[in-house]
């Protein structure tokens, strides 16, 4: 079976940090990032980028729409 | 393979609808609607109906959804919401129309145009958001607040009936959660009656699904309102944060609100 | 030449708005109005011309389809009378603030609450002077006979086109109700998707790809923008006081002292005008055909040429005399009189009280 690999780029400046899209990914890719954006919120980030396959579960939960997600076949 | 050679133009298999405009959601963090925005957006740019839909948006949290949605839009007077998609539908029955509705909206002060618009049979989609909460007033018991539940006007929990305790015991008081969805399923003017939610992928994927079809069916048929419940949250005025808001939802709010079709090409379905 | 024929003043209007090309009419049943929503009904105008016609669950509901219907673009229209067009004020107020035009026509009984199903004049205040909440204006037309309740349709479209706001026809259960002769316009086609989209590019009608969506909204939470909203929609009701004030004079050119009343009151000031000038009284009639813009210039004018009084003849407790003093300004005496709770005063006692009160025995 092919597998995936995926990353995913957050709009971290519109990011409001609300950790659905964390507790959404079934790898445990995503993590609210310690340092925050201009308006004070910890915004997602890939805490561990190898793991993601690229499923946008992020990207279709995310409130606010500032996930894109990418993926390649291997 | 690094990131960066993943993330490249060729690679993107999801990003934010191209039918949303820059302008960033003022909703909360975690609120529903800014999901909910986000997948109606996505049906009307996969339909290719931009240019001939109209959007309604109510009074409520989501009273600039205008602001967001890239097409043209009208904001209606608390609860009228309908009575505005009625009066376009009417004059322009070749657009599609759309009206997008809180619980307070659609189910307290606008029940009368609610009820007559869906008994009328407008082709017409109706996007009805339900988180048991008034949201933009700061918190306050809307028509489908559970039993038990704080708000602002509730601050002991809803209670239908006066507790016992100073002898008023038994008289009516803060009513029951309003049911409006199945209300309105049992009218022949309805088509499509659905009740989904958009807590996490799976659900999210389904909500779109319904959306999509709420939408096909006003572009394919003549009459029938096309009506989705979307069971959502509402963290701030829950007082929760974001991801345990999802999860009371799931635990308190659908045991009441069960998910899933009510009515389907205008017959109810049978559970 | 248009047809003549016998007709109600409720169904001229009705009939006229087919005439028109009016694209939707939006309604509710009201006594002594109800004939407009009766004759459109009967008259199949979807067939006829393509017209909508739909009875609401309610006057709010029905003023909600013609803000939304009148911001699509269309030529939309509902009437009622005084409770239903109190109910009517919220809509009416989001089309003041999201400049949308339509035309509503009043019947007025009379009030306060539900009051009788007799004529009446006493809701000038709510149409002139707002009615529902914020700074705004309404065209106020005030139709006199069954020709011009036929005849202020257009007159109202047309209006409610060129400054996008709304037009209401402040009629009374008598006008409404009376039979007289009227002279019908010819039809006139309704307007077509290409014509609307040319000529109102405000208009809802679906964005084009690579435009700026539109966004039909009373809402502005940026108190900058606000303001400058609100002054923009003075500066517009100011236009229509320069540009749209109509009224009619009568036996003026040589009166010591004047009539004003609008509407049926106008018609037996007419009558009394007519008794005092056979007592040897030089007595005239102003008749106000925009209530706003009102003409308080034709009276600022009357008293210059020597004008000595005035009283305001209304089915209300006093009203348009507000206005009437206002134009008056002290310079001259006016007055009230008026019948009120479904009572039409006589020409005889109108002229009386022009006697006994701004006269003088």
């Amino acid at each position: 079976m092919a597998g995936f690999k995926g990353a995913v780029s957050v709009d971290t400046e519109r990011c409001k940090g609300c950790g659905v899209c964390v507790v959404n990914c079934p790898m445990q890719v995503l993590g609210l990032a310690k340092e925050v954006n201009g308006k004070g919120y910890n915004y997602a980030y890939m805490a561990e980028p190898d793991k993601c396959i690229g499923c946008a579960s992020c990207g279709i939960v995310c409130p606010d729409g500032v996930i894109s997600v990418y993926k390649v076949k291997l | 393979m690094t990131v960066e050679d993943i993330i490249k133009p060729e690679n993107l298999v999801y990003e934010k609808s191209k039918l949303l405009t820059s302008k960033p959601f003022h909703y909360c963090p975690g609120c529903g609607h800014g999901t909910i925005h986000r997948i109606i957006a996505e049906v009307i740019e996969e339909l290719g109906i931009d240019e001939k839909t109209i959007g309604v948006s109510p009074v409520g949290c989501s009273v600039m959804a205008y602001d967001y949605f890239d097409v043209d839009f009208i904001e209606a007077a608390h609860g009228r919401a309908t009575a505005c998609a009625t009066g376009i539908k009417r004059v322009w029955p070749d657009k599609v129309v759309f009206s997008y509705q809180g619980d307070g909206d659609l189910a307290a002060i606008g029940t009368c145009e609610t009820i007559h618009t869906c008994n009328r049979g407008e082709n017409i989609t109706m996007i009805f958001v339900n988180n048991g909460i008034y949201g933009m007033t700061g918190g306050q018991m809307a028509p489908t607040t559970l039993e038990g539940m704080k708000t602002a006007t509730t601050p002991y929990g809803r209670k239908a009936t006066l507790p016992a305790g100073a002898g008023f015991d038994g008289i009516p008081n803060n009513g029951y959660p309003l049911h409006i969805t199945e209300l309105i399923a049992h009218l022949p003017g309805t088509k499509y009656v659905t009740r989904q939610a958009v807590y996490d992928p799976a659900h999210v994927r389904k909500a779109k699904a319904a959306i999509k079809k709420a939408f096909e069916n006003q572009i394919n048929g003549k009459s029938g309102v096309n009506f989705v419940e979307i069971v959502s949250n509402c963290n701030s005025n829950w007082k929760m944060d974001p991801v345990k808001a999802n999860q009371w939802l799931v635990e308190n709010m659908l045991p009441e609100y069960p998910l899933g079709d009510i009515k389907v090409d205008g017959k109810i379905v049978e559970k | 030449m248009g047809e003549l024929k016998l007709m109600k003043g409720n169904e001229a209007l009705a009939e006229s708005a087919i005439r028109y090309g009016c694209d939707a009419y939006f309604g509710y049943p009201i006594t002594p109005q109800s004939e407009v929503i009766e004759y459109l009904s009967e008259q199949n105008p979807y067939e006829r011309t393509g017209m909508v016609v739909l009875q609401a669950e309610s006057e709010l509901a029905a003023i909600n389809m013609v803000y939304a219907a009148g911001a699509a673009g269309k030529r939309v229209m509902t009437s009622s009378s005084s409770p239903g067009v109190c109910l009517k004020q919220e809509g009416i107020a989001y089309i003041a603030g999201a400049e949308v035009p339509c035309v509503y026509a009043d019947v007025v009984r009379g009030g306060p609450g539900l009051g009788t199903i007799q004529p009446s004049q006493a809701d000038y205040f709510q149409a002139v002077k707002g009615g529902g909440n914020g700074d705004y204006k309404n065209i106020v037309l005030a139709p006199a006979s069954v020709q011009e309740m036929a005849d202020f349709v257009a007159l109202g479209f047309d209006l409610a086109f060129k400054y996008r706001m709304a037009v209401c026809i402040l009629s009374d259960g008598a006008i409404g109700q009376m039979m007289e002769k009227v002279v019908l316009p010819e039809q006139k086609p309704r307007m077509t998707e290409e014509e609307i989209k040319a000529k109102y590019p405000w208009a809802l009608t679906g964005r084009k790809r690579g435009t700026q969506h539109r966004i039909i909204t009373s809402l502005d939470l940026d108190s900058n923008k606000m303001e400058e909203h609100n002054r923009h929609l003075q500066a517009k009701y100011k236009m229509v006081e320069e540009n749209e004030v109509r009224y009619e004079e009568i036996n003026c050119e040589d009166a010591d002292y004047v009539f004003v009343a609008y509407g049926s009151s106008a018609r037996i000031a007419q009558k009394s005008v007519q008794l005092g000038r056979e007592q040897g009284l030089k007595l005239g009639l102003l008749r106000p055909i925009t209530l706003f813009p009102y003409p308080t210039k034709a009276i600022e004018n009357l008293i210059n040429h020597g004008v000595k009084g005035f009283l305001s003849v209304e089915l209300s407790c006093g009203q348009m005399i507000e206005d009437v003093k206002l134009a008056c300004n002290g310079r001259v005496k006016a007055e009230h009189f008026g019948r009120v709770g479904g009572i039409i005063h006589t020409p005889e006692e109108v002229l009386e009280a022009m006697k006994k009160q701004i006269i003088g025995e």
